[in-house]
């Protein structure tokens, strides 16, 4: 029977740390001010400054362009050029890069949770609380997720909020988000989250720093670059239920990995890990 | 008398090493219990396994009448372990790293900040209580892990070399610290480490281990008795009596002397006891020896302890 308080103190002394670790604190600020507002700034700024299209005339991104699904270009109907760019860089191109942010903050804060208690030589004192294994991979487990996944939707708030204040003299209304952004926050961002949780948690096992495990689990970002190129080159479109498959797909690696995860998760091997 | 650990036949193997060979040994409750040896004698390996934390290759233990591989939870949940290094969470303050242990202890919040104010008061640390530990010195550090494993009123402690690495003042004062508290809350001690002189001044009764198993174990009378049967005393003369030599040579105390061994006006005599002291003395004025002090001399801890671990090491290496 899992003891809800013995998690929640698990959790809770977990995210204080993670307060005091200025590396993670500053990534978990910098970059998704860099996602969130500056990008979105620069492009919004550049386009109704300029009041054309022309910022985005890149020959390559005319490239990506012509590689829009009809689905989507059916949404862009009755735009202008500018509209049309703000809405494909912005509303769509843009999605999959903000996918980076629970990869990025839930693998930080696990490797903090996990790696860092071995580093920092607590591991021992914490094998010896009536915790069971479970209560502790649970509420370590929950103070990488929880987290990821509210910065990652306040992020998103924020990010709605620049699109339809700046963009409003281009639009003329509300104009963001558009529904599939909605799969992709609920839905993808989640399993994102779960995923590099397992994976650092794996990585952390035969990782003795912080940093080591954070970087060997920073490879995940691999997988939204993938998105990005796929999106970027027509392959694979976000739309609504492409989101709704990838997010299926990332769930079930989370389960895997997670599992595997909760096997190694013991404290004979957390010691042996530890002795080695 | 109630037993509340009772360890037999104990093996551990990590993989193909021989971790703890048949060890057997219990502690009584209210008594601290001290388990000495080298590194890497098993010391730290009997404390894991005790706690669940490890299953034992083969052998039986009980603590506290629970079977420590299927109720592991529960013996760590009534007993209080300070680890080797002090293991605290250096970016919390110390009111933060109580609340964590008082709270997986399964304290309620009143408890825990009640227990916290009463053992940061007795541990001398009230007033660094809302500083972060990182900025601790390691004595502080060492007494605040003691309080944490002291926070749940344990009916047992383990204690992994409470006062290494830390300078004399500090290592009296934990010494001082774990004295104070065992008679305040009467818990069952376990402690292990190689500071003999921690272990002569703390421990009701010992046991020397080396390579996973135990060569001795007793109380420090049992043990000096183990090696030395008799008592030595060291009898300081005014002057060399003439017949001196024809005194030791010839044995005037029949049953009570064991050995004899005299360098100019200090004899060194092992008497069978205690009690035989007054005689031999009156024995030896009456021969004319001039006795101008007589002093006991207790064999220490240390000595036990090297005999046991050499007469052990010889007899590997010669066998």
């Amino acid at each position: 029977m899992l003891d809800l308080r013995k998690i929640k103190i698990i959790t809770w002394k977990d995210l204080l740390e993670v307060r005091q670790n200025k590396s993670v604190v500053t990534s978990m600020i910098i970059v998704p001010l860099i996602f969130v507002v500056v990008i979105p700034l620069i492009m919004l700024i550049t386009a109704t400054q300029t009041g054309s299209a022309e910022a985005f005339n890149d020959p390559d991104l005319q490239v990506m362009f012509a590689n829009v699904p009809d689905s989507i270009g059916s949404q862009l109907e009755g735009m202008n050029d500018v509209q049309v760019m703000i809405s494909l860089m912005l509303g769509y191109l843009f999605a999959p890069m903000f996918l980076i942010l629970p990869l990025m903050l839930s693998a930080s804060i696990a490797a903090e949770s996990f790696a860092g208690e071995r580093e920092r030589k607590t591991l021992e004192g914490l094998l010896y609380t009536s915790a069971s294994d479970a209560e502790l991979f649970i509420g370590k487990a929950l103070s990488a997720f929880l987290p990821s996944v509210l910065i990652t939707w306040a992020a998103f708030i924020l990010y709605i909020i620049i699109l339809n204040t700046v963009g409003y003299p281009v639009f003329g209304r509300i104009w963001f988000p558009f529904p599939t952004w909605y799969a992709l926050m609920f839905w993808v961002t989640p399993a994102l989250s779960a995923l590099a949780v397992g994976a650092t948690v794996l990585i952390s096992a035969k990782a003795q720093t912080f940093m080591s495990a954070y970087q060997t689990s920073g490879s995940l970002v691999l997988l939204v670059l993938g998105l990005f190129a796929g999106q970027a080159t027509g392959v694979v479109y976000l739309s609504t239920w492409v989101g709704m498959i990838v997010g299926l797909v990332f769930w079930l690696a989370a389960g895997v990995l997670v599992f595997l995860a909760i096997q190694g998760f013991n404290r004979k091997a957390l010691l042996l890990q530890k002795a080695h | 008398m109630e037993t509340v650990i009772d360890v037999k036949n104990l093996c551990h193997k990590y993989g193909d090493q021989q971790a703890l060979n048949g060890l057997t040994f219990h502690v009584n409750h209210g008594e601290v219990f001290g388990l000495l040896g080298p590194n890497g004698a098993g010391k730290t390996t009997t404390v894991r396994l005790l706690n669940g934390l490890f299953e034992a290759t083969s052998g039986s233990l009980q603590v506290l009448g629970f079977n420590p591989s299927d109720d592991g939870e529960k013996i760590r949940k009534a007993a209080g372990v300070l680890t080797e290094t002090p293991a605290l969470y250096e970016r919390l303050t110390a009111r933060q790293n109580l609340k964590f242990f008082g709270t997986l202890a399964g304290l309620s919040e009143p408890d825990i900040r009640l227990r916290t104010d009463e053992l940061l008061e007795l541990f001398g640390l009230q007033d660094r209580a809302d500083d972060r530990t990182g900025t601790y010195s390691k004595g502080m550090k060492q007494r605040l892990a003691l309080a944490r494993a002291w926070l749940n009123h344990p009916k047992l402690l383990f204690l992994d070399e409470p006062t290494s690495g830390l300078d004399p003042e500090a290592a009296v004062q934990v010494r001082e610290l774990i004295a104070d508290v065992r008679q305040q809350e009467g818990a069952s001690v376990l402690i292990c480490t190689h500071n003999l002189d921690e272990a002569q001044r703390l421990c009701d009764r010992l046991l020397i281990m080396r390579e996973g198993a135990d060569r001795a174990q007793g109380t420090l009378a049992e043990l000096r008795r183990l090696v030395s049967p008799g008592m030595w005393l060291e009898v300081e003369l005014l002057q060399q009596p003439v017949n001196m030599n024809d005194w030791l040579n010839s044995n005037h105390t029949p049953g009570l002397l064991r050995s004899i061994q005299a360098e100019e006006k200090l004899l060194r005599l092992e008497v069978e006891s205690e009690d035989v002291i007054p005689t031999v003395i009156a024995q030896m004025i009456q021969a004319g020896f001039l006795v101008k002090r007589v002093q006991p001399q207790e064999i220490s801890l240390e000595e036990v302890y090297l005999q046991v671990q050499n007469f052990h090491h010889h007899e590997n290496t010669s066998g």
